[in-house]
């Protein structure tokens, strides 16, 4: 045996290092590019130039609860071949649309033809991205897209061109439990400083039990937005108007300061376990949405027949103009990649003002108001709700304030992430709307808004 | 003569013909999903939406944005609290099981470490959410006992790291220790003997011997930890969607650049984050290997 050369042994252990590291780093490459990303979508919000129409079946995504909308127009139009696809609807602001969305320009090929969305912002990204074609340039009659309740779409409009269908309204009301209200000789507020001095009232008197929640995500729209906050005023295509710190909004932060304080007020979100648990057969009064009536109390609350009722929602002593927020309220979208437009847009007018499926099937308040006359009736006949609704929910539906705006980031998230985080750190929503005001101004710059106040 | 040379020629033609072969299929698979992609991510991260050369604009535009210090931040100080964890308890867990001298019970506890990293990354954490979540949890007196009555306490902003750590912990730690138990299985019994014999007791034996021995195992770990660490998204992706956004939306850097491809559709950027995630990675393992003599024959 011949021991090799110190010089060639130290040259093989360079060799083998630097193979070594060649391998490493080619291992790290391969683990860290993994997840690479891919895909950018493409600018185009001109002219709509419809593609070449071929016709054939239409690709419609909805979200599970929209699904048996898509199935009922198969079985009604059964020439008309659908390809139901089933999705996450974009709910919590998952995104999912816009995802596939940017990758199917990239690929240029997958789009679906019809989309429910239950998100109303979808245009503030679908138009820039050319996914969207106009509805009023042509492909739905004006005599039908003026069936819809007042500013109903106006999250589709951009630029006066309607690029999406409003599906159901989600306008705030005040929802309360007629019999306890009843029993314990309380009038129903009329006015927010009424609505306060009843919650200090529960405090004492009936301590555990509530008069809303001001911890759901959605606690802006419900308060701040009927109290005509301007957090989210959208002035232009890329410019927003963030004031949060305004008088309007801070007389509502103390109200709910006041109320969260004294325990009428929870600060867990009503779709929460623990909600649901210590705080479902606890409920007074619960401002809300139009769908809270299905959704929370006869769905996931359980609440019994004849106990639950509708009135408008409070407003400030010496206001004269009502007002109310808005809490969702899905939309349907319009593939400007579609070759079957008419089939598409059929669908896209079936959907929305069908009383076969809006008046019968559709969980929320239709947008559309014939659909909202022949839902209205079902809901009085299902004789759930203590009282009238109907007026209550017709009225509202002409009062959402029509100062906040749908801009592409989520004020949800925002508030998530700012003003429920420093809740649970035992801080006020007053002393947090400073915060509030920095992330909305933060995220809308990122998202490439203007933003003045 | 004849019968004695052909197979030599043979081997001159193609050597090393079944190693090449082995990872042929690899090497494919490897230039696909890795190199291909790697090489477009730089693309990207150089030129703008328009295909022109953007220098390093892309770069300063995700060094701008309001959001990336703290991602760094975040991911920094996840990476801390995981790696070093990591280290202590795979090791530390390694050794306990390796003393074990009952075959049963040392059997049925790598099992037992094995089995969360055999759930999907993305399951694992879905059974977290319902740990932590006070209403619902199994250990829901442990929550409560330590403050904790809403899942909202649970996930406030400054638990977070610690929460990913313990999921990832959870999720991928067992695996590692069990690689561990190998490794130490490879160390010659005369060694230890010999050690026991000179008076070095259980800690000195673990801290002379054994751990010294498992170097380039524990080297190989970090390397890999640090750099799924630092790719940090499905926790924290989770989380924010399980706490309607209270959690993580924007918490890493892979988080950052998946909304600056999704939500403000802009790419180059996003690549722009994955390019500098890939550079730290590389260059943290070249480092890692250069010092180690991780490839150094023994």
């Amino acid at each position: 045996m011949t021991a090799p050369a110190p010089g060639a042994r130290r040259s093989g252990q360079r060799r083998r290092r630097s193979a070594g590291l060649v391998l490493g780093v080619a291992a790290v490459l391969a683990a860290v590019t993994a997840c690479g990303n891919g895909g950018s979508g493409t600018g185009a919000e001109s002219g709509f130039q419809p593609v070449q129409q071929t016709g054939g079946p239409l690709t419609v995504w909805v979200d599970s609860t929209r699904l048996p909308a898509a199935q009922l127009y198969q079985k009604q139009h059964p020439a008309t071949k659908l390809n139901i696809v089933t999705y996450d609807g974009d709910a919590n602001g998952s995104n999912y649309l816009q995802t596939k969305v940017s990758l199917f320009n990239r690929t240029r090929s997958g789009w679906p033809d019809v989309v429910f969305s239950t998100q109303n912002n979808e245009t503030s990204w679908a138009v820039q991205a050319g996914f969207t074609a106009p509805l009023n340039k042509g492909q739905i009659p004006d005599a039908t897209l003026s069936g819809w309740a007042p500013g109903a779409n106006d999250p589709c409009t951009v630029d006066g061109t309607l690029y999406c269908l409003r599906n159901d309204l989600a306008q705030t009301v005040l929802w309360y439990n007629a019999s306890l209200m009843q029993q314990w000789n309380y009038q129903v507020p009329k006015t927010w400083e009424e609505y306060q001095a009843l919650g200090q009232r529960v405090a004492t008197e009936h301590p555990g039990y509530l008069v809303g929640t001001a911890g759901d995500n959605f606690t802006p729209e419900i308060y701040l937005w009927a109290a005509k906050c301007g957090a989210n005023e959208i002035t232009g295509p890329k410019a927003v108007k963030v004031n949060t710190t305004s008088p309007a909004c801070t007389r509502m932060a103390t109200l709910l300061d006041t109320l969260v304080a004294n325990r009428s007020m929870s600060t867990s979100s009503v779709f929460s376990s623990d909600f649901d648990k210590n705080s479902g057969d606890k409920i007074l009064m619960l401002p809300g949405p139009s769908w809270f009536g299905g959704s929370i109390f006869q769905e996931s609350l359980k609440t019994p027949k004849g106990q639950i009722g509708v009135a408008p929602m409070p407003q400030w002593a010496g206001e004269t103009a009502p007002s109310v927020g808005n809490v969702g309220g899905g939309t349907w979208l319009l593939s400007a990649h579609s070759a079957n437009l008419k089939d598409a847009a059929d669908f896209l007018t079936w959907v929305t003002t069908a009383p076969d499926y809006q008046g019968q099937v559709a969980p929320g308040y239709p947008a559309n108001t014939g659909a909202a006359k022949a839902w209205l009736a079902k809901q009085t006949a299902s004789g759930y709700y203590a009282g009238d609704i109907t007026g209550p929910l017709q009225t509202a539906a002409a009062q959402v304030w029509p100062g906040w705006g749908y801009g592409q980031f989520s004020q949800e998230a925002i508030w998530a992430a700012t003003v429920t985080t420093g809740q649970t750190a035992g801080k006020t929503i007053v002393s947090l709307l400073p915060d509030w005001q920095k992330a909305i101004t933060d995220y809308a710059k990122s998202n490439g808004y203007e933003v003045s106040q | 003569m004849t019968t004695a040379t052909r197979p030599s020629r043979r081997r001159t033609r193609w050597p090393g013909r079944a190693g090449h072969l082995f990872v042929a299929a690899y090497v494919v698979l490897l230039v696909a999903f890795g190199v291909v992609p790697t090489v477009y991510a730089i693309y990207f991260a150089f030129t703008d939406a328009g295909d022109r050369f953007a220098g390093v604009a892309n770069f300063v535009e995700a060094a701008t944005d309001f959001r990336y210090f703290s991602a760094v931040g975040h991911v920094a100080l996840y990476l801390l609290c995981w790696l070093v964890s990591l280290v202590v308890f795979v090791v530390g867990l390694a050794l306990v099981l390796h003393r074990l001298t009952s075959r049963a019970a040392g059997t049925a506890l790598r099992l037992f470490y094995y089995i969360p990293g055999a759930l999907a990354g993305a399951a694992s954490v879905l059974v977290w959410l319902f740990m932590l979540d006070p209403s619902v949890s199994p250990v829901s007196f442990l929550l409560r006992a330590s403050g904790f009555d809403t899942f909202g306490e649970v996930v406030a902003p400054g638990h977070l790291p610690v929460l990913f750590t313990m999921i990832a912990f959870w999720t991928g730690a067992g695996g590692w220790i069990v690689v561990m138990y190998g490794a130490l299985n490879t160390i010659s019994p005369d060694l230890l003997e010999a050690a026991r014999i000179d008076g070095a007791g259980t800690w000195q034996t673990a801290w002379r011997i054994q751990i010294p021995l498992l170097r380039k195992w524990i080297v190989y770990m970090v390397i890999l930890a640090f750099a799924g660490g630092t790719q940090l998204f499905v926790e924290p992706q989770l989380l924010s969607q399980a706490s309607v956004g209270v959690a993580g939306r924007d918490y890493s850097l892979n988080q950052l650049s998946y909304d600056f491809a999704f939500q403000n559709d802009n790419v180059n950027t996003a690549a722009a984050i994955s390019v500098e995630l890939l550079v730290i990675g590389v260059v943290v393992a070249g480092v890692f290997v250069a010092r180690s003599g991780f490839f150094d024959a023994d």
